[in-house]
């Protein structure tokens, strides 16, 4: 019933009898892409065992000077928030790591610990926390230390915003937007209750963060004050005599451990998509191809006395729906299939760090889990 | 932490700690790409447990030993990524912008 002209079978007599060093082409075909037919994608899975060629001659070994001179990176776009690359010759569980590694594992800071004093708004005290928290802060995580349990607040591993609305008796209602979060570079204003209000006292009184010297001294800091990176976020709604006033601590965290800790909006890849044509498809068959695709990955070419071909022009755009293999005999025309080893990856920052960088972290990453097993090993 | 016998180190499970699929998969791939190994497969007993088993079983070579090569072949491959992404974003950003080309008269 499957076509043989998808991928061309060769009877077993026809094999050569001596291993050529080679794989015939239609297990070539298996062990390299994934063939979308009409009912389901089939030889999704990647032969990896080292051995698993060894009866035709060729070893499937990972040799890592062929990687080197394989693999290949090509950036496709690259802006300030998002990033397209192509990672052409590695195998989908190193891909799958980096793209896990950038949802689950690189830090970033998030509000962690919301102090309310007033809060007289309709948004509960802990939908707002949560709203906070989910506000993405525009600092770079490596300046600063995770905080333990037994850890003190302090400049290192604590950044501390202000928020303080309000809405006037008789004025229009109000929105609370993320830039009204108000770095406080030298900790928390609130003073902590067990510290008795004495006047005399020449020491500063104890607040919420024990800060050894203020953030924006710092270098890093200095000229680049942090801020939520999108001003316009609407956390909150006011009425008249309605209020906000609140101190939001921001911590480091990870992904994995809650989702506002994720540097990426998301990460992912696909496979590249290659159409095939398996014949020569002409006149109105082509003119039917070309509607066919709600993409237009199909194009056609004139091919003179007026007779028109259906190419191949953009394969890239094909998102895999299926429609130009659907009824009739189209499956014995075109054949769709992915590229198992080429991956459009594509990286969309939150805006902590820049996409570029965000990738070459969650590669270091990987690095030094492996470092972590080879120490436990030895 | 390795469970395995003294008289055979040729087998035996390794328990990793702090570690899912993200390391776990990678290096059963790696591992089923060197022709010393007959098996390798990984599990994680319980999700909520935060570890992985990987089972290794090699033609004759202790396993501790080839799973430590295979966390080296791991990280020259990504210090190779890193080389090559590198490079790949510098060149883009070398690259002349359509914006920045001037073809106002
Ligand atoms: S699978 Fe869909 S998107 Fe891809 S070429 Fe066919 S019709 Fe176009």
């Amino acid at each position: 019933m499957v076509s043989e002209k998808k991928s061309e079978k060769i009877p077993v007599w026809d094999l050569p009898d001596i291993p050529k060093g080679e794989l015939p082409p239609h297990i070539q075909l298996q062990r390299t892409r994934v063939s979308c037919t009409f009912d389901a994608p089939t030889h999704t899975e990647n032969v990896l065992y080292s051995g698993a060629y060894a009866a035709m001659g060729v070893d499937n070994s990972l040799r890592l000077p062929e990687f080197r001179n394989n693999f290949k990176v090509e950036v496709v776009s690259l802006s300030e928030d998002d990033m397209e690359f192509d990672m052409i010759g590695i195998d989908a569980s190193i891909a799958n790591a980096f793209r896990r590694i950038l949802i689950a594992e690189l830090p970033t800071m998030a509000i962690e610990k919301v102090f309310i004093a007033n809060n007289t708004s309709v948004v509960q005290d802990e939908v707002l926390a949560h709203r906070l928290g989910l506000v993405p802060l525009k600092v770079d995580p490596r300046h600063f230390n995770y905080m333990s349990e037994k850890d003190e607040p302090n400049e290192k591993n604590t950044i501390v915003f202000k928020l303080h609305a309000r809405c006037e008796k008789g004025g229009p209602r109000i929105k609370v937007k993320s830039n009204e979060l108000k770095w406080l570079p030298n900790g928390s204003e609130f003073k902590l209750s067990t510290e008795k209000s004495n006047p005399d006292s020449t020491s500063k009184p104890k607040t919420y963060t024990s800060f050894g010297c203020s953030q924006d001294s710092m270098p890093e800091f200095a000229n680049n004050p942090i801020a939520s990176k999108h001003g316009d976020i609407i956390l909150a709604k006011l009425g008249p005599k309605q209020e906000i006033e609140l101190e939001a601590h921001a911590v480091k965290g990870m992904g994995k451990t809650h989702a506002k800790w994720s540097p990426v909006a998301t990460a992912w890849y696909r496979m590249l998509p290659e159409i095939v044509l398996l014949e020569e498809i002409v006149d109105e068959k082509a003119e039917e191809l070309v509607k066919k695709c709600p993409v237009n990955v199909f194009d056609i070419e004139d091919i003179g006395k007026g007779r028109k071909r259906a190419t191949v022009a953009n394969p890239r755009s094909c998102t895999l729906c299926r429609e130009c293999i659907r009824g009739d005999d189209w499956e014995k025309l075109v054949a769709v299939r992915r590229v198992k080893d080429h991956f459009i990856f594509t990286i969309e920052s939150t805006g902590a760090l820049p996409p570029e960088v965000l990738f070459t972290e969650a590669v270091k990453i990987l690095e030094d889990k492996c470092e972590r097993v080879i120490s436990e090993l030895s | 932490m390795e469970h395995g016998s003294y008289q055979d180190q040729s087998q035996a499970t390794f328990t990793l700690t702090d570690e899912d699929h993200t390391l776990a998969n990678s290096v059963r791939y790696i591992l089923n790409q060197d022709p010393r190994v007959t098996f390798v497969g990984y599990s994680i007993p319980h999700p909520s447990d935060a570890r992985v088993n990987i089972r290794v079983q090699t033609t004759g070579d202790p396993a501790r030993e080839v799973l430590k090569d295979s966390c080296e072949d791991l990280m020259f491959l990504c210090k190779h990524v890193t080389n090559t992404f590198d490079q790949a974003v510098a060149e883009f950003k070398s690259r002349p912008k359509p914006e920045s080309m001037n073809i106002s008269p």
